[in-house]
């Protein structure tokens, strides 16, 4: 178990390798650095300061040497120093980490906990209305573009009936975060709801249900005993895989909600070409991702005995 | 054959999503018939931001475009990038996932490395970071979708050469003498079509989704180019003054994908109930 999780988190090594060569090599080559854009703006600088500010970035020195000198950093564990701003990117990712946990963990929390219940009822009882409606509710969430979803929910919530911020952070309120935690785990919600609704249709045509079925147990404790564990597994694979889309979206909704999270980081550091910001915040997300998908693997373990890893 | 006519019949998924699509793909095509107005040309100041009305039938917008024809131009450039960046999303899969299955050793490995890195960066993060890359604009966007969802496809390809690399058919193809790119293209690609097209047709729903993403963030296609996600980007400002910009691109955008990701969902029960459900 150990050398499996040793094994796996060794394998990390070569994706956040190349992805940040690919993304170092393509960021540096392309024109326009910090001497020449700052905030989104081109910034016209005279050749004597743009000179000492490539110094003192270490612009100056050839490309292979940079991108040494940043592998280097970030084996320690230090993504760089922003281009615009004083901080280490360390420091402003550090600083913008925790909005976006939050937002990511409310939105998994909404969308667990109406998603299966949705997909249960709905396997459980095909075939009726609550079946079709909870159906075409899961297709439309899917399909829904969640920024669109947002912008009618701060419409109605905010607008109409004036419940609810439209948006910002508000020191991490609850009221702040209700709207962007639905926008988000909406999709993933309806996600959940389809995967549960086929594999509870899959497992309750198994012998095992017939068989406890026929030895007189009630449908609740079929359900819970057998039906629910043996659904667990092919759920979880769902919300793990689809978690990335999950943090993927953050990116917007934390846009649109003016949400301080690392999703609205990256998009400013792309506008500002901040180069080490934005490397820094893909990578920092596709090794969240990357955990995320080690931890349901190892959950595999807990939820099925049968499951071992070597 | 009317055996495959019951089963089109019994998929309202199929069906509903048929036909929306197909309404999808009119618009985009008789776009200049249909529109009232020209989407970019006809703007006036004198009328903007008018509520739906009878003269413009989805109301204007801060520039005073009818928002209608714009909807409706909008189709063009949401389809032609979804369909375009599928096709080539489904070429590069077909093409590694076909030569790494059926050549086997480093070049499997280096496929399927290069898949699962692929598989383990979120879309979204992926699409933003290559457009951050090559800047916004809408060749850009056709490019940045069009390499970053292949891994299904490639995937599912593979496994489904190492499966008929097998079989007998396969063998007898080989023993007649046929070339390695014959054999691949002509006797094992038919037979994985389709779950290429299932997993195709919801990629164009998802990609329609990626692009409103990206401009939407400003990165995606630039006004004027009258697409539905970058609408919305502007129209965020008016939202609560004029909701109407807000409200119709956002709805054509569902509306599409909802269409394309039913017949997508019909077209995986009729063609493989079992596999293809499994991969997705």
């Amino acid at each position: 178990m150990t050398l499996y999780v040793v094994k796996r988190l060794l394998q990390f090594i070569p994706t956040i390798f190349c992805i940040s060569l690919m993304m170092f090599v393509i960021l540096n080559v392309l024109p326009g650095d910090a001497t020449t854009m700052s905030g989104g703006m081109k910034r016209q600088l005279d050749a004597k300061t743009a000179e000492n500010m490539k110094k003192q970035l270490g612009l100056d020195k050839p490309l292979h040497i940079r991108y040494l000198h940043y592998i280097k950093g970030l084996v320690k564990g230090d993504l760089g120093k922003s281009y615009l701003r004083s901080e280490s990117v360390n420091d402003l990712i550090a600083q913008r980490l925790k909005p976006t946990i939050q937002v990511s963990l409310a939105a998994l929390l909404i969308a667990v906990g109406f998603g299966i219940p949705l997909g249960f009822v709905s396997a459980l009882k095909q075939g009726t209305w609550m079946d079709t409606l909870s159906m075409v509710g899961a297709v439309s969430g899917v399909s829904i573009p969640q920024f669109w979803l947002g912008l009618i929910l701060m419409y109605v919530f905010s607008l109409l009936l004036g419940w609810l911020p439209p948006q910002g952070y508000g020191g991490g309120s609850l009221v702040n975060l209700i709207m962007p935690a639905f926008t988000l785990g909406v999709g993933y919600m309806a996600l959940i709801a389809r995967t549960t609704r086929a594999a509870v249709i899959e497992v309750l045509s198994e012998d095992y249900i017939r068989t406890a079925r026929s030895k007189g147990l009630s449908e609740w404790i079929v359900n819970r005993r057998h039906v629910f564990g043996n659904t667990m597994i092919l759920i979880l694979t769902t919300v793990g895989l689809q978690f990335g889309s999950l943090v993927g979206q953050t990116v917007i909704i934390e846009k649109l909600f003016s949400w301080p999270g690392i999703g609205s980081l990256l998009v400013d550091s792309i506008f500002q070409r901040d180069i080490p910001v934005t490397q820094g915040c893909v990578l920092v997300i596709i090794g969240v991702f990357l955990i995320v998908n080690l931890v349901i693997d190892l959950m595999y373990v807990i939820i099925d005995p049968r499951i071992q890893y070597k | 054959m009317n055996k495959t006519i019951l089963k089109i019949k019994n998929q309202p998924n199929l069906i509903i999503g048929g036909i929306i699509t197909a309404v999808v793909i009119f618009m985009a095509i008789a776009a200049p018939l249909l529109a009232p107005y020209h989407p970019v040309d006809d703007a006036d100041l004198m009328v903007s931001e008018e509520p739906p009305g009878s003269t413009y039938l989805m109301g204007t917008d801060e520039q005073g475009r009818d928002i209608l024809s714009r909807v409706i131009y909008g189709s063009r450039i949401s389809l032609s990038i979804g369909i375009v960046t599928q096709v080539m999303n489904t070429i590069i899969g077909i093409i590694l996932g076909l030569s790494a299955g059926y050549f086997g050793k480093w070049w499997d490995d280096l496929v399927m490395g290069l898949t699962n890195i692929m598989l383990s960066i979120p879309s979204m993060i992926f699409a933003l970071a290559i457009m951050a890359l090559i800047g916004p604009g809408l060749i850009n966007v056709f490019f940045a979708l069009g390499i970053t969802n292949w891994s299904y496809t490639c995937r599912i390809t593979r496994s489904q050469v190492l499966f008929t690399r097998s079989l007998d058919y396969v063998k007898a193809a080989k023993a007649l003498g046929y070339g390695d790119i014959r054999i691949m293209f002509t006797q094992i690609l038919p037979n994985i079509l389709g779950p290429i097209l299932v997993i195709g047709t919801l990629g164009v729903a998802s990609a329609i989704l990626l692009e409103a993403s990206l401009s939407f963030l400003g990165l995606g296609t630039q006004p004027p180019t009258p697409s539905w996600g970058g609408m919305l980007a502007t129209a965020r400002n008016q939202m609560f003054t004029a909701p109407w910009i807000s409200i119709f691109p956002g709805l054509a955008i569902f509306i599409t994908v909802l269409g394309l990701n039913l017949f997508g969902d019909g077209l995986r029960d009729i063609l493989d109930p079992h596999s293809v459900g499994k991969i997705k």
